[in-house]
């Protein structure tokens, strides 16, 4: 063999290639298509037909008609970021950890920085695809009014860029926690469900008790439902919220403490091979 | 950076694999206790062993996946526990066990993990080289067993490898399969690839192997040739029937046996049933060795 001069793959070349990788994955498993994927869609279009004969504003004395549907949409945006930032990773990596991919991967010269930058940067082209999906479903199929103003837009902006970011640092450092990857489902999407249930995604906010609503501060979710909601809600609907304030600040503290801690966790915890591996 | 033919010229060896010492605890209970094994460069090097021996333990520590208790180990030069991208460009792994469903096609995934590498194989030559060409566009998850292994050894070799591991390769091969794989890893070893293999098929070890060591309770028993492995074993193996039972022994005084034998149990006709008197093979000596570690144990 004559000796060639080698070029090792730079950090973005290889990024790309574990991206493409990454995303060819998430849409060939079915699971991942349809249960994270389509799910916040789907769920969006049942809602829509079981309640879309009430309005979220009857007995208030409003300006403005909100349809429930309407008012379930941002609680769908926040739930489409939670699944494929947090349930996604932390269902997908124990599998891939089962299966041994993340100690094949390791064996390899792929630097671990890479495979997490692939991950992060999966989830926010899968949500990115998923929001789009769910708002021209709810723009175009049900006839829910978005927002007009570039102001709404900015604030969906960063409530989406913090959210993912929360969501996915919490899905690598929640994977270490399932013991197989069988398991991972059994023990991830609970989690994810009571979190809705107590954040206010299924009911209107002002409809769950003061405890709950105070318990339910300590989790993102809740935070990141409500700015959703002073996106998707006419200006009126904060009067719904707890201390008539979108706490959009409380909210970005919140979420930004949860991305900190589930970071140094994420590095502290995460592991390439299975318990059982040793 | 220094490119890896200028590494090779300025190697202070010719070893690949250098062991001293190696113990590996888990808890308190050695897993390998006291090792020590040199692999040359461009040798084929089989460990055996029975399950639990430290096989993988061992290999795993040299691939730079688990942390040794104590002793010194080398691989390529270098310390695994402490080695980089730079030295993980030189070795391929083939890790004992295959349970990875991936909804990648097997080109997508050898292209995939060819493109972490400098120097990459081309990806229809790896296919092709372990005999995936017509499978090409199958996704791993639905290959068999023995599809999917083949694709992790593609995945072990695009990166060029000088070193290659491969733990119990062929478990799960029908015999074709495994004369084809054997086929692949002769190919190879012409390249001039260091390859080292465990596995439970002493006739694979025989075919592939430079030489064999052979690991009980985490240290070697043995260390030759398969040849001198085999002819290793002083004495004969006598093979006879009693009490309708089928016996075997080796002894180094086949004859005095045989006396014996014709004194105890010879039938009617004084003759002994199913008398045979055999050169031990290669298994014989391994369960020979295999045995003697239970009795010391």
């Amino acid at each position: 063999m004559t000796a060639t001069t080698l070029r090792r793959p730079g950090f973005w070349t290889l990024t790309r290639e574990r991206t493409v990788a990454e995303l060819r994955i998430f849409f060939r498993e079915k699971d991942s298509l349809i249960f994270v994927f389509l799910f916040p869609t789907m769920f969006l279009l049942l809602f829509a037909a079981l309640m879309g004969s009430m309005d979220v504003t009857e007995g208030m004395n409003s300006p403005i008609v909100v349809n429930f549907k309407q008012y379930f949409l941002p609680g769908m945006v926040a739930t489409g970021i939670i699944y494929t930032g947090f349930q996604n990773l932390a269902i997908s990596i124990p599998v891939e950890r089962d299966q041994g991919v993340l100690k094949r991967l390791r064996g390899t010269p792929l630097p671990p920085a890479v495979y997490f930058a692939a991950k992060v940067i999966q989830v926010y082209a899968v949500s990115i695809l998923q929001l789009g999906l769910l708002l021209i479903v709810a723009r175009f199929v049900l006839g829910i009014p978005l927002p007009s103003d570039v102001d709404s837009w900015i604030r969906f902006g960063w409530v989406f860029l913090l959210g993912a970011a929360t969501c996915t640092a919490l899905g690598i450092a929640f994977s270490s926690v399932p013991r197989t990857g069988k398991s991972a489902g059994a023990v991830v999407i609970p989690v994810v469900l009571i979190l809705q249930f107590l954040s206010g995604i299924y009911f209107p906010f002002s409809q769950i008790p003061e405890w709950v609503q105070t318990f339910s501060g300590f989790f993102p979710l809740r935070w990141m439902a409500q700015a959703m909601r002073s996106v998707f809600l006419p200006d009126f609907m904060v009067s719904q919220e707890p201390g008539g304030t979108w706490a959009l600040g409380t909210g970005a503290i919140v979420m930004s403490a949860w991305l900190v801690v589930s970071l140094a966790l994420a590095l502290k915890t995460f592991r390439w091979s299975s318990r059982k591996d040793g | 950076m220094q490119s890896q033919d200028d590494a090779r010229v300025e190697a202070v060896t010719d070893l690949a694999v250098s062991i001293r010492g190696l113990r590996k605890e888990y808890g308190h209970k050695p897993a390998v206790d006291g090792l020590d094994l040199d692999i040359r460069i461009g040798e084929c090097f089989a460990l055996l062993g029975p399950n639990g021996a430290g096989k993988t333990t061992t290999i795993e520590i040299l691939e730079g996946y688990r942390k040794r208790t104590a002793g010194e180990v080398s691989v390529l030069d270098h310390d695994p526990h402490h080695a980089h991208r730079d030295w993980r460009e030189r070795i391929g792994i083939v890790l004992q066990s295959s349970a990875d469903e991936t909804p990648l096609t097997a080109r997508e995934y050898v292209s995939h993990i060819g493109s972490f590498y400098p120097n990459p194989k081309d990806t229809d030559e790896v296919l092709e080289a372990v005999g995936l060409t017509a499978l090409a566009d199958r996704k791993g998850k639905t290959m068999s067993g023995g599809e999917r292994r083949r694709l992790d050894v593609a995945l072990g070799l695009v990166g060029r490898p000088e070193l290659l591991f491969l733990d119990e390769p062929t478990t799960g091969f029908d015999p074709e399969a495994r004369r084809s794989f054997w086929r692949l890893i002769e190919n190879l070893k012409r390249d001039g690839i260091t390859i080292l293999l465990t596995t439970h098929y002493l006739e694979e070890a025989e075919f592939l192997a430079d030489r064999v060591g052979v690991i009980t309770h985490g240290h070697l028993v043995a260390l030759d040739t398969p040849e001198g492995l085999r002819t290793g074993v002083d004495g004969a193996v006598v093979e006879w029937r009693q009490g309708g039972k089928k016996r075997e022994k080796i002894t180094r005084t086949p004859t005095a046996l045989i006396r014996e034998l014709a004194e105890k149990c010879a039938n009617g006709n004084g003759e002994i049933p199913d008398l045979e008197v055999r050169r031990p093979t290669l298994e014989d000596r391994y369960l020979q060795l295999v045995d003697d570690g239970k009795e010391e144990s």
